[in-house]
């Protein structure tokens, strides 16, 4: 099988975290010679076997995704059912719809996950938190940052809750699709890593 | 960094290095505009600003009108955070830590305590007892440093504001990373002889140095006016930028305000920059900074 190369959407945010949680995963998969590529424009996506689109402001991202071409790209990943991983502004624009805030800054929207969803849900920066998460992947809880974090208010049918908070929904799954309230890249803590690449090598094995 | 006891099940825990640094950290790659009014605010929204920076005045007004420069009025603070969904910062005078609370107790999302303004003190605020993260400006490593330990989770060139000269921030920007570049191979004694010159922690030195980075997020300010000037800086190194007066002292502040996101996108292509750098109008007319007087640098205080 061919290596594997997983690419990071580089527009704006916590690229670099990505890349070096990424690139250990796969060091401690045993899988060195896989690679981690930086995705600014478009033509780089369909190389890629997974995605991930890191936390920073959705709303800049969304509209650098658009001028660059990229959106289009992103729609045939999710189509061709390769892994992606929204964190934080990624999971805002992995959501078919948003909640009123999100809908009045016109910020385009992915609609890859069938979810609504309501951007800095917990309040502003004062009320951003650490917590201890359990999901339900996972044995042991997660210490999870939330940084102005997005919640999904809405999930339809196929899509699988893999973790609430104070009964609100922080992390769900639809097939490839994972959607993340927080930032399991600001933590040393790779568990959600290794999740989101066995997913990735599952998704390849079957195709 | 500083350590935090063990988390408990259902505890939520606010205000820490990691949430300050990581707020910062989530800027990066990002343009912040200076606005003064909930109108510039949804501008500079759409134009893809990754935040804003409420004022009552941009820095290029601030140095004409001369006076005391002060905090923004909480009102016009308060209009823009409900006004736009990306974060809004303020500013505050430097040791002015009652500014600093209020513009906390306000909901802004970070503060920077700014040279812009009047100083009220040749101390700092010490920004560790705060829950809201900090940007502080630098001119120099000792600066930089000297604000990380105090508790600052972003730094930032200081340029200088108000001008639309870049010179300064590249001076900046490159005495910083010269600086931080100069400490590679450093043994442990020698650095901690810097951290003596230097006036900060042996640890913070150190951390430095092993990073080959400041340890927190560091973006460029002060005189950033066109699409080329925001390349420049992000070639030196910067994190993202700051951009002041540079998009609503220009004649078509949406276009700029939007060119200049992409060029911080794009800093390494020259062939895209120049189709972003077309037809923006004219940019801010701007003073050069050797026509300036001593008395009248604002990068000196604080």
């Amino acid at each position: 099988m061919r290596v594997m190369k997983i690419g990071v959407i580089a527009i704006q945010g916590n690229v670099e975290e990505h890349v070096r949680a990424l690139e250990k995963t796969l060091a401690e998969q045993g899988r060195e010679e896989g690679v981690v590529v930086k995705i600014r424009h478009r033509g780089i996506i369909e190389s890629c076997d997974a995605i991930v689109i890191p936390g920073g402001e959705s709303t800049t991202i969304g509209r650098l995704l658009e001028r660059e071409g990229i959106v289009p790209e992103l729609t045939e990943a999710a189509r061709a059912g390769k892994a992606i991983l929204g964190t934080c502004a990624g999971l805002v624009l992995l959501a078919k719809e948003g909640e009123v805030e999100v809908a009045k800054t016109g910020q385009p929207l992915l609609g890859l996950m069938d979810v609504k969803v309501k951007r800095n849900a917990f309040g502003r920066q004062k009320e951003s938190f650490e917590a201890l998460l359990s999901l339900s992947f996972l044995k042991e809880p997660f210490h999870a940052v939330f940084i102005r974090a997005p919640i999904i208010t809405h999930a339809a049918d196929p899509v699988e809750v893999l973790a609430t908070l104070k009964g609100h929904i922080v992390a769900a799954r639809h097939g490839n699709i994972m959607a993340l309230s927080f930032h399991p890249e600001l933590t040393e803590d790779r568990r959600i890593h290794h999740y989101f690449i066995n997913t990735c090598i599952q998704g390849r094995n079957k195709s | 960094m500083e350590k935090v006891g063990e988390i408990e099940i259902g505890e939520l825990r606010h205000g820490t290095e990691l949430l300050k640094r990581g707020f910062a950290s989530l800027q990066k790659g990002g343009v912040i505009m200076d606005v003064t009014s909930k109108n510039q605010a949804e501008i500079a929204e759409e134009a893809g600003a990754i935040a804003v920076m409420a004022l009552h005045a941009v820095p290029a007004d601030i140095r004409k009108a001369g006076g005391v420069a002060r905090m923004a009025d909480p009102m016009v603070i308060s209009e823009i955070i409900d006004a736009v969904t990306i974060p809004v910062m303020a500013k505050c005078r430097i040791g002015h830590f009652s500014e600093a609370e209020i513009l906390e107790a306000l909901g802004v999302d970070m503060v920077d305590e700014s040279e812009v303004l009047t100083p009220v003190d040749s101390h700092h605020v010490d920004k560790r007892d705060f829950t809201v993260p900090f940007v502080c400006g630098a001119r120099d490593l000792g600066e930089a440093l000297r604000r990380i330990e105090e508790g600052a989770a972003m730094v930032r060139t200081k340029g200088e504001a108000g001008t639309g000269d870049v010179k300064e921030a590249v001076r900046h920007m490159k005495l910083i990373m010269g600086e931080i570049r100069s400490l590679k191979g450093k043994n442990e004694e020698e650095l901690k002889d810097v951290a003596k010159e230097l006036d900060v922690s042996a640890g913070l030195v150190q951390e430095t140095a092993e990073l080959q980075r400041l340890p927190v997020v560091n973006f460029a300010a002060g005189g950033i006016a066109t699409p080329a000037d925001a390349a420049l800086m992000m070639r030196l190194g910067a994190d993202g930028v700051f951009v002041g007066s540079g998009i609503f002292k220009s004649e078509e502040p949406k276009k700029m305000a939007a060119a200049i996101v992409e060029a911080v996108n794009n800093y390494d292509n020259p062939n895209k920059l120049a189709d972003i750098s077309k037809g923006l109008g004219v940019p801010m007319k701007g003073i050069e900074i050797s026509v300036l007087d001593e008395s009248e640098l604002l990068q000196v205080r604080g």
